[in-house]
């Protein structure tokens, strides 16, 4: 049960941010005591890294580098999105206990869903996560807001639906739900049977999809634009973040830990991904190009950083059992995403209340009226394009280094002439910025907290894509449990 | 062997940026000041090192004030600094150009502060291009450098300034996305980043995991399109054009260098017989864009796009020495390159200048300013004579070398046809270098520039800095070539020469 603390501390402040809504005035404190709970999660995970640990629930969570790893990810997102949030829930004001639960228990449902070690678990804790955004996304209650929950519940139901029909395909084939047993029964295969039997192929495959809509690859990105333009920006950057990495996370246990074993199969699903990320990629990047709405653009811009991912589950795909570069470089890739990404969210929650839209226009002559802000999402959108020294670029590197290393050059190749495009859209924000004619010479207010997890995204990202050779060794211990 | 001098000389001018980006608001002079100060003093390090370079035979190959810690350590990449005898004068020159670009840069008054911090991160990024004996090291400062770039042309530029910027940096991002490709393979094919293992241990084993031509290609890009060789030319005339003065200068003077230097670097030293097998191919490119580049020099009308097409041809030079693979022509490659720096940063500055002062930048309209402007018409005089290779100038010694190196060389086949026809981009050179002469500074004196300022005290200081250099290197070429020599040796040992 201890190793259940910082779940169990989730639900538990969640509980206590909900009743302490009804009875204090002040509601500041809630946005502090989910901040605590947070904290206090986040010591105990990492305290617990390292240590071998029985797996919990009848085998079907695990407590191993890989899952802390998420966790510690998920609960630092978490804590950026609250902080961020601070200025932002006044527009909901009735709202913010529940708006507070709301992101601890989607964030719980996200931990769950990196340990999960069993088809029926995973389902449910992905479900937990997804139902908590819905709310989520629709809690401004305008027209757009609404349209988006709507939406992304509606698509999101189908996913769900199509997962569900994949994983009850895999376990009529394999007559298991716990992942380690699916792959002993796999293994006993002779090569080939894979085509014989289109069950199992077709329970891959729609397995694919169900996590594909999840990760906003194409083509199960329709939803992205639209509930990404009308969800708070806080919960945007959630989603585009959080909610990525936790579908990552999922697709790696299952796809290494089920499917991993014989090549003949890894090597089919790893060129699935590969196709996968060349769409991704390519459409991502070109309708990034057109959108006047940064958060739209930025939505678009996430499909494509989906398929620079799955450039890393390619190649773990391709890889042959002993090489943990894959997995590493998309655990690396995923961290330094939830740096830039956040910070560019942040940036553009502070200027956009100011200019309350969310035009990329009105980001004319930001340079002069907040400087800060605009140097930070400078930053951030340069480690967007993938350019030294921010992180965006050593991520690209190492996880494009595990793609050459098996043999998928052609597909890097594809990736990076994809991150040439993506500059240019990028950039287009930049020069308004900084080239832009100011529409008054306003200054640009921002709160402490906001200002306090701007400056730590920053630091993340100028930290790793300088010295990343930390991060990057613990990415590869996380990712060790991978290898046979 | 350390002892941190190429550490202070590559993170100084950053650290200057980096002062002036955030300590110092809106105190112009004092910028300035420290922009000139943060500049200076990575110069006289770099000459220093310069003159403590070991110069003697023995020496030849060895890559001297290494400076070697672990950077991040599960990819095996390191923070590996050194210069030999090939990167030696390209870091004394980028130190050199990066002061002198302060001080064409003291009349800046636009948003002092972001000008000055990019223009010194710009020199940080690229020293470390020169220095890095890293792979990883070396396309991270070969990256770093677009992006001051990019603002330097699109804020402080001219005419289609925000066109030509993000053209810059769409052609350089294409360029380097192949180079990383490439950087990429040659890193899995032999496991590890060090230029130094990878030049040394040739690169016989790559033909098994992928042809050694497919990733001699992949590094070739990248440096193709910032040298430029014909047909990636076409974001230079653009950029040159409608940049800042001292960003023309830093650009024509040590930015299009870091491709030639590449070339020498990684392509020729790593893969010498594909080099040699492919050699006819840039040869001919070469000489397309010396011909080339002189013809349309020879059309313009705008008087620093000319400056920036006659780079085009000048770059020719250095792809036809490098690909001549001859010993001497080699040489003359690394010292056109040292050159060029000079003679067309000059050009640029001095056009610059004629510009801030007449306000006219149609070639058509000038004339007659010998009368007005003495001084700026004799330098402007002898860096067009060094641009056209007139003897006692660096343009002669270089040219020459390449020339005669190209002509002797016994590697590409037909080298002496090639050759010949190279040499007739000296007299085109010469055609439009002495017309743009005549139509700008003599002929009747025309009224409207009566009164024009001649140069003042700053500016002569670095006009006669750059002639005393060009003078100094036209004289006596030994100065570098003894230098360039023992860099050089190892690459032609490797070619069988």
């Amino acid at each position: 049960m201890a190793l259940f603390i910082p779940e169990i501390t989730l639900v538990a402040i969640a509980a206590i941010v909900i009743l302490l809504d009804l009875f204090i005035e002040q509601k500041r404190w809630l946005a502090q005591v989910s901040i605590s709970g947070l904290v206090i999660a986040g010591g105990v995970t990492i305290a617990m890294w390292g240590g071998s640990y029985p797996a919990i629930f009848s085998n079907m969570l695990a407590v191993d580098n890989f899952a802390l790893f998420f966790k510690v990810l998920f609960l630092g997102v978490a804590f950026l999105v609250i902080l961020s949030s601070t200025d932002y829930v006044s527009k909901f004001s009735r709202f913010q206990g529940e708006y507070y639960a709301l992101v601890l228990l989607a964030t719980l449902g996200m931990m769950l869903m990196a340990a999960t070690t069993n088809l029926i678990a995973i389902y449910i804790a992905l479900e937990l996560t997804s139902i908590s955004l819905y709310a989520l996304v629709g809690f401004l209650k305008d027209k757009k807001s609404t349209e988006a929950s709507l939406k992304y519940l509606l698509l999101g139901a189908i996913a769900s639906a199509v997962l569900l029909y994949g994983m009850a395909l895999v376990f009529g084939f394999t007559g298991k739900t716990q992942l380690g047993e699916i792959a002993q029964v796999l293994q006993t295969l002779p090569p080939m049977t894979l085509l014989a039997s289109p069950g199992l192929l077709m329970g891959i495959v729609l397995l694919v999809a169900g996590f594909g809509f999840k990760i906003a690859a194409v083509p199960f990105q329709m939803w992205v634009p639209d509930v990404y333009e009308g969800a708070p920006t806080p919960i945007t950057a959630y989603l585009s973040v959080a909610s990525k990495a936790a579908g990552f996370a999922v697709i790696l246990r299952i796809f290494f830990s089920a499917f991993g074993m014989p090549e003949w199969l890894s090597q089919n699903w790893g060129l699935i991904f590969a196709a996968l990320a060349v769409l991704s990629m390519t459409i991502g990047n070109i309708t990034a190009i057109p959108q006047a709405n940064i958060k739209r653009m930025l939505g678009y811009s996430s499909i494509a950083q989906a398929g620079y991912l799955m450039v890393g589950l390619a190649a773990m795909g391709m890889a042959s059992g002993g090489s943990i570069l894959g997995q590493s470089g998309v655990l690396f890739f995923l961290t330094s995403y939830a740096f830039t990404n956040m910070g560019a969210f942040i940036a553009i929650i502070a200027i956009s209340s100011k200019l309350d839209s969310d035009l990329i226009e009105g980001y004319s002559g930001m340079g002069k009226r907040a400087p800060l802000l605009a140097l930070a999402l400078t930053l951030c959108l340069i480690s967007l394009i993938g350019m030294p020294p921010a992180a965006g670029f050593m991520a690209k590197f190492y996880i494009f280094s595990a793609a050459v290393n098996h043999g998928l050059l052609w597909l890097v190749i594809i990736a990076v002439i994809n991150s040439v495009i993506s500059a240019y859209y990028y950039l287009r924000v930049v020069k308004v910025m900084w080239l832009g004619e100011a529409a008054s010479a306003e200054k640009v207010p921002s709160s402490g907290a906001l200002r306090l997890a701007l400056f730590l995204c920053c630091i993340g990202v100028l930290l790793l894509g300088i010295i990343p050779g930390f991060a990057m060794r613990l990415a590869q211990l996380a990712a060790s449990m991978f290898v046979y | 062997m350390g002892s941190g001098y190429l550490t202070t000389i590559l993170f100084l001018p950053a650290a200057g940026a980096v002062l002036i980006a955030f300590v110092l608001a809106n105190r112009d002079r004092l910028i300035k000041w420290t922009a000139a100060l943060f500049t200076f003093v990575p110069l006289a390090l770099s000459l220093i090192l310069f003159a403590l370079f070991d110069r003697s035979p023995e020496a030849a190959g060895l890559i001297q004030f290494q400076e070697k810690a672990l950077w991040i350590a599960p990819i095996n990449a390191y923070y590996h600094l050194g210069v030999d005898g090939l990167s030696l004068p390209l870091m004394v020159l980028t130190a050199f150009l990066g002061f002198l670009a302060v001080l064409i840069s003291w009349k800046i008054d636009m948003r002092v502060r972001e000008y000055f911090a990019w223009l010194l991160l710009l020199e940080t990024s690229i020293l470390g291009v020169f220095l890095s004996l890293d792979l990883l090291l070396f396309f991270v400062m070969w990256e770093i450098e677009v992006i001051p770039m990019y603002f330097l042309i699109n804020i402080w530029g001219a005419g289609r300034k925000e066109y030509s910027a993000i053209k810059y940096v769409v052609y350089t991002l294409f360029g380097s996305a192949f180079m990383l490709a490439g950087i990429l393979s040659l890193y899995f094919t032999t496991g590890s980043l060090s230029m130094l293992e990878i030049g040394k241990q040739g690169l016989g084993l790559v033909q098994s995991i992928m042809p050694a031509a497919a990733i001699f290609f992949l590094l070739l890009i990248g440096f193709a399109v910032k040298l430029p060789v014909f047909p990636f030319h076409t974001w230079l005339p653009d950029a040159h054009t409608d940049a800042p003065t001292a960003v023309s200068v830093m650009l024509a003077g040590v930015l299009i260098k870091m491709g030639g230097y590449g070339m020498i670097r990684l392509c020729v030293t790593m893969f010498p017989s594909v080099a040699q097998q492919y050699a006819v191919i840039l040869v001919i490119l070469a000489i397309i864009g010396v011909l080339y580049g002189a013809a349309v020099t020879m059309r313009q009308t705008d008087f620093k796009r000319m400056i920036a097409y006659s780079s085009i041809s000048h770059m020719g030079y250095v792809l036809l020495g490098i690909f001549a693979l001859g010993k001497v022509s080699l040489v003359g490659a690394a010292l056109q390159m040292f050159s060029h720096g000079l003679v067309t940063g000059l050009l640029f500055a001095m056009v610059g200048l004629v510009m801030h002062n007449t306000h006219e930048r149609d070639l058509r309209r000038l004339g007659g300013l010998a009368r007005q402007v003495p001084i700026i018409t004799v330098v402007f005089s002898l860096a067009g004579l060094a641009s056209l290779g007139l003897p006692s100038t660096s343009g002669f010694a270089a040219e020459f070398l390449v020339f005669v190196g190209s002509y002797t060389s016994t590697v590409v086949p037909w080298i002496q046809g090639y050759t010949i026809l190279g040499v007739l981009g000296v007299v085109v050179t010469a055609g439009y270098i002495l017309w743009m002469l005549q139509r700008v500074f003599y002929g009747p004196p025309l009224e409207q520039y009566d009164g024009t300022a001649d140069a003042d005290v700053l500016e002569r200081v670095y006009m006669f800095a750059f002639v005393a250099v060009i003078m100094l290197v036209g004289i006596y070429p030994a100065i570098l070539t003894d230098v360039i020599k023992l860099g050089i040796s190892p690459v032609v040992g490797l070619l069988g020469g």
